[in-house]
């Protein structure tokens, strides 16, 4: 009776801790759901207002951007051009560069090398980007006016090199993963066919991972539009479309990063900033989403996948 | 104890204590241009006197209409009170007092190697709007010229764009920096460039250009020969709290004054 007791006792203590563990996780993750909710909802409420004053055609497609003039322009095209430019341009540096190096770190180098050298590529993401920004103001601006007698360092390019500095971690590390977990039995049979290494790569082994790599390079140009900091200090930060590859930009992170700090709470000013935030997140939003969409209905599942 | 308890102790006693505090506190409002010098100013306020003191930008007008509206102690302005407001002020029975507590003077700046010495302000304004782009076309050797201009919320922006381009928009071309440091950073690192800069960040890897044949100093600002320069004040009512009071005078002491030096501005 006495044992029967205990054993009762111990079912609904267990059940009681299952269900408050149960509890705090779900408590612990909504909250983190609500504080990005109420952070997407404070975006929104400190953004719209501006549409009061300027229409949202001529906000996205305005040339001019003069926010504290009397009247003000409030067009934001430059700076919509800028993330577009430095975001293309990175990632034509990035992309090749880190599947390249995926490829050779999976599939290439020996176990040795590879324990060796993926943990330096993931270090390189540990770079605070403060530090990356300043590197290509003091030293990489004045080596390019050099180099190509161009009139500023402070560029299109250089931002773009910077950036994709920055990418080439995020790339190459998740690449690196779905390449390195395509079954060893497609290589095996793909060789046993009479293959070559490269064929193999080529035909057996990108393709089979091939949802993994997109993901890995939508990831890596989600976090070269998002950066601040580097296109803030090395971009240059010329409100204006960019003609040239040297020609310096203003994307939009720099934009606000710059003016928000002293923009005065609730103008114009200080909506229009809000709003850019609201079409920089849609952007990195459409990555997001991009990327999550890839790697859901492309899901590697083994040899099934091919 | 458990720690929750003991946050929850230190929670109760600054309830408790807030209120008690915020009897003989001081609020600060305005220009964001004065905001460096108070904000200084007033960290060495409350260690000196432990009086609670809120600071807060907004801009000048946004100062001077709390002060009319009394919801702040203190406004900030970098300009003179306008005609306009003196009378809402007077209307509203309150006669504002203007403190000058430092000078604002702003120098353009170009790379070592250039060998131009002075602009005029209409040669810098035509730079500024992009009408002029080639250092030959005012005196110094072929290049092309890079612009480079702060922030449009910046204070020194601001003074730059009231007396030299006297409101006229500078080029979506000119290249933008962020803060003085980085203004300063960009130009000593390109022999083509031209910015400008608070007096008060100017170092030797750059060189400044006297404007209208006047060299910008604390002496040239002070006797407004040079003409990129300005006051910058704060107001108060009348009859001012204690404390707000004794935060103004500490503002005009030489330790005050010695604060608005390190933020980069000249002395009253």
């Amino acid at each position: 009776m006495h044992l029967h007791f205990r054993g009762h006792t111990m079912r609904i203590s267990r059940q009681q801790k299952e269900m408050a563990i149960h509890g705090s996780f779900f408590a612990i993750a909504s909250t983190s759901i609500l504080v990005l909710t109420l952070i997407m909802v404070f975006l929104i409420v400190e953004g719209l207002p501006i549409f009061n004053q300027v229409s949202f055609p001529d906000f996205v497609f305005g040339q001019y951007w003069y926010p504290t003039d009397d009247p003000a322009d409030f067009g934001i095209l430059p700076m919509i051009s800028g993330s577009l430019a430095v975001t293309a341009v990175s990632s034509c540096i990035a992309i090749p560069l880190g599947l390249m190096t995926a490829i050779y770190l999976a599939e290439i180098a020996s176990p040795r090398m590879r324990s060796f050298v993926k943990p330096l590529v993931e270090m390189l993401q540990a770079l605070p980007s403060v530090v990356i920004g300043f590197f290509g103001m003091v030293v990489v601006a004045p080596l390019l006016q050099d180099w190509f007698g161009i009139a500023t360092g402070l560029n299109l390019f250089n931002a773009s090199v910077m950036l994709a500095f920055m990418a080439v971690p995020t790339i190459t590390s998740i690449a690196e993963d779905a390449i390195f977990s395509v079954p060893e039995e497609l290589r095996a049979a793909s060789l046993a066919l009479g293959a070559t290494k490269w064929q193999t790569i080529a035909h057996v082994v990108i393709p089979a991972s091939l949802p993994g790599i997109s993901t890995a390079v939508i990831l890596g140009m989600a976090r070269s539009i998002g950066e601040t900091m580097v296109v803030l200090m090395v971009a240059g930060g010329a409100a204006m479309a960019p003609g040239s590859l040297f020609d310096p930009v203003r994307p939009m992170p720099a934009s606000i990063a710059a003016e928000m700090a002293e923009a005065p709470y609730q103008s114009d000013h200080y909506y229009a900033l809000f709003a850019t935030g609201m079409v920089l997140f849609l952007f990195t939003l459409m990555f997001n989403v991009l990327a999550a969409y890839i790697a859901e209905k492309k899901k590697q599942t083994g040899t099934a996948s091919l | 104890m458990r720690p929750w308890s003991y946050i929850l102790s230190a929670l109760l006693v600054v309830s408790l204590a807030a209120p008690a505090m915020a009897a003989n506190a001081v609020t600060v409002k305005g220009s964001t241009t004065v905001l460096p010098i108070m904000q200084r100013a007033v960290e060495a306020f409350i260690a000196k006197t432990g009086t609670t003191v809120s600071v807060s930008g907004g801009g000048s007008s946004n100062g001077i209409k709390a002060l009319l509206d009394k919801s702040t102690d203190v406004a900030m302005a970098s300009r003179k009170m306008k005609g306009k407001e003196i009378k809402l002020a007077e209307s509203k029975g309150i006669k504002p007092v203007e403190h000058v507590i430092a000078l604002d003077a702003v120098i353009p700046i170009v790379n070592p190697a250039n060998k131009i010495t002075n602009l005029t302000s209409d040669q810098l304004k035509a730079i500024y709007e992009g009408k002029v782009t080639n250092w030959k076309e005012v005196g110094g050797d072929d290049g092309k010229i890079i612009v480079i201009s702060r922030d449009t919320s910046s204070g020194t922006y601001e003074t730059w764009h009231k007396i030299i381009m006297k409101k006229a928009r500078v080029f979506p071309g000119a290249l933008l920096q962020a803060s003085s440091g980085a203004v300063l950073q960009a130009v000593a690192k390109n022999k083509n460039a031209i910015a400008y800069d608070g007096i008060g960040y100017i170092n030797n890897t750059v060189k400044p250009l006297s404007v209208d044949g006047v060299t910008g100093s604390a002496v040239t600002a002070k006797d407004k020969t040079y003409p990129v320069a300005r006051t910058l004040q704060i107001y108060t009512t009348a009859s001012p709290s204690p404390a707000a009071k004794q935060l103004v005078e500490f503002i005009l002491s030489p330790n005050g004054q010695d604060i608005v030096e390190q933020a980069g501005f000249i002395r009253r």
